[in-house]
């Protein structure tokens, strides 16, 4: 069985957000790439599924110019096998799952995070799976497999559920896939280097959305203190000012 | 000139800070008030391959060069004293000498586990009345036979007594030859009879560190557990504290910039007068001469690491990184607590250990006046 991870290349989450291009375009300058957090998780569940024997092969996948690659280095790091760049410009979403359809089409299991920390499109698992003709489950909470079946936890409104699946599947995975993301050993960052990255090029693809502006949230308002006897006037101030009651 | 560290450091720096702030900062406190060295800490540094960095895959190492391992130290004290000092003391004291002075067999026989966090293994040279002056060892080894029978003590060893330490590497007077003594170095395991290790409690620093003092009466080990060649013991140990100093630089590089951010974090936060520390400049001036000895403190202490990874002589770049590290520590945390006013001398705020961490880096492995003094023969005066 052979799993595909898909990885986006995030700003770290404690980036300040800054805009050029009159705020249509998101300034790059200085900003330090991660993993984006539900891919690192997906990741780590796909190689724990690999040490334990029920998977042969674990690849990610990235759309990205070549600044994507230490982040692809991190995926080989925590104990990927291979890695793939589509060298282009990650556009939209469409965009990317068109991309991303050209190298998954091997693979048993893909493994897509429910959203991106940048954008939070939450659109490719899915778009790829259509355009793949597969099946996708989404909001996956957990993945076993046992003698090549799978079963997938999914959260759903007020419990969860537990499907046994077909392959190949995408599978569109949230908090709780893996406890927490794995972080590689000195061992694995050693090995990473002689691990293959292969760099393909793009396909056409148009993509179907265009970035008009950006807007910043309205900075935070200070934070009002209220004396602890003093519950009438945080009553009115609930009331009046934030308008919550 | 080329100043980027390669995808691999970054990398390593990027994962270590990810251990240390999630790993490694929520319990340091506790375990600074508790006395507790850390048994769960050690063997997590084991497995994510903090032991043996420097260390060939042969022997069960990662095959890493000198400033990784110092960058993994320097991120580690950015965060915490005491278990920095578990990671360097076991690295560039415990492993270290059996590395580059062991026979193949002895080699084989201590390191790979000494890799793995599951064992330690400590470096026996300071004694009661041997600090500065190694050359005032009085501990003995007789060879009688085929048996080394060793006697004396030694004192403020890290790493000496947990229950995972296999073992020190100590120095002895051998002999004396025209009037001078012999040093050589000799391995002891722990269970040699004769050999008692004995924790040092109440430290004012690196209190989750493990500090011992030993005793040897008549401890008897193999003739094979010299180490290196009889009297060749003060050329290893000065070799040793060598690379010791890079390590005990990195630990005052991370206090200094765990210290800055502390003080850059609450200098941001707090408001008095209406506006924020920051925009006093004094307290802004402050922190910009903080920024500044830590770029200074880094670039030296890299620049010795290069010149060792490069087979360059870095003793005097070694000497110099140590003092000016520690001292840099010590500046840093001052102003920073003196930032944090009245809640910085709180337990509740990390910079309260801070700043009784970093008065260990300025008189460990060679006091700060003789660091001036290696640098002063180096220099030739
Ligand atoms: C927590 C801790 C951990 C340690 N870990 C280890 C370890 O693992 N292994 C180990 O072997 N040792 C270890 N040490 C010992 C440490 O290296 C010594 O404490 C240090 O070398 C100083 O020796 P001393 O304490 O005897 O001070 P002294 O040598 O007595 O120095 C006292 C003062 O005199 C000054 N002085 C001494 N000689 C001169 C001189 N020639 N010129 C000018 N000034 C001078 C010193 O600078 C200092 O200010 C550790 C110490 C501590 C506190």
């Amino acid at each position: 069985m052979k799993i595909l991870v898909l990885i986006s290349n995030v700003p770290d989450t404690t980036t300040k957000i800054r805009f050029t291009g009159d705020n249509t375009a998101f300034d790059t300058s200085g900003v330090q790439w991660i993993i984006n957090p539900w891919d690192e998780l997906a990741l780590t569940r796909a190689v724990e599924l690999k040490e334990a024997g029920a998977v042969e092969k674990v690849v990610v996948a990235n759309v990205g110019e070549k600044i994507t690659e230490p982040t692809l280095r991190k995926a080989l790091a925590v104990g990927a096998d291979e890695a793939i760049r589509v060298d282009t410009e990650p556009k939209d979403s469409y965009f990317v799952a068109k991309q991303l359809a050209q190298v998954a089409k091997d693979f048993d299991i893909i493994l897509a995070g429910i959203e991106a920390s940048d954008y939070n499109g939450s659109a490719v698992g899915g778009m790829l799976a259509e355009i793949l003709d597969i099946a996708s489950v989404s909001a996956v909470s957990g993945l076993n497999i046992e003698n090549g079946e799978l079963s997938v936890n999914r959260d759903i409104d007020g419990g969860s559920q537990v499907l046994s699946i077909n392959t190949p599947v995408v599978l569109i995975v949230q908090k709780g896939i893996a406890k927490e993301p794995r972080i590689p050993a000195m061992r694995g960052i050693m090995m990473a280097r002689k691990k293959p990255l292969n760099v393909v090029p793009a396909v056409d693809a148009e993509p179907r959305t265009k970035f008009v502006k950006f807007e910043l949230p309205p900075p935070k308002a200070a934070c009002k203190m209220v004396d602890e006897d003093n519950a009438k006037e945080l009553i009115r101030l609930l009331h009046e000012e934030a308008k919550v009651i | 000139m080329n100043f980027d560290l390669t995808e691999e450091q970054q990398m390593i720096r990027d994962t270590v800070r990810e251990f240390a702030e999630r790993e490694v900062k929520p319990v340091a406190s506790e375990l600074d008030k508790k006395q507790e060295f850390s048994y769960d800490l050690t063997k997590k540094m084991g497995e994510l391959g903090l032991f043996g960095m420097n260390v060939p895959h042969e022997y069960g190492g990662q095959g890493m060069d000198t400033l990784s391992y110092i960058i993994a130290v320097e991120e580690i004290a950015r965060v915490d004293g005491s278990t920095a000092a578990t990671l360097a003391a076991h690295n560039s004291l415990g492993i270290s000498p059996l590395l580059e002075y062991g026979t193949e067999e002895q080699k084989h026989k201590y390191i790979p586990q000494l890799c793995t966090g599951e064992a330690l293994w400590s470096f026996g040279l300071t004694e009661p009345e041997a600090g500065s002056d190694s050359r005032g060892t009085k501990t003995t080894a007789k060879l009688v036979d085929n048996e080394w029978v060793i006697n004396g003590s030694k004192i403020f060893i890290t790493n000496g007594a947990t229950k995972i330490t296999k073992g020190c590497t100590v120095q002895a007077v051998t002999g004396v030859k025209d009037g001078k003594k012999i040093f050589s170095t000799i391995i002891v395991e722990t269970g040699t009879p004769g050999f008692t290790q004995k924790v040092m409690h109440d430290k004012m620093m690196w209190r989750a560190s493990n500090t011992a003092e030993l005793y040897f009466d008549d401890a008897r080990v193999p003739a094979g557990n010299l180490l290196g060649k009889e009297g060749e013991g003060s050329h290893i140990m000065l070799h040793t504290l060598d690379g010791g100093r890079l390590s005990i630089g990195a630990m005052g590089l991370g206090l200094a910039q765990g210290a800055f951010e502390m003080a850059l974090e609450y200098a941001k936060e707090r408001k008095q007068f209406g506006k924020p520390l920051t925009k006093f400049q004094i307290n802004a001036f402050k922190l910009a001469d903080m920024a500044l000895k830590i770029e200074l403190a880094r670039n030296l202490l890299y620049k010795a690491c290069w010149l060792k990874d490069n087979g360059r002589p870095y003793g005097k770049e070694a000497a110099m990184s140590k003092l000016y590290c520690s001292e840099v520590a010590n500046e840093v945390a001052y102003e920073a607590q003196q930032i944090h006013g009245g809640y910085g001398l709180m337990k509740d705020y990390d910079i309260e250990r801070f700043y009784r961490d970093q008065r260990l880096l300025q008189i460990g492995e060679g006091t700060s006046e003789i660091q001036r003094l290696v640098i002063s023969r180096h220099i030739g005066c």
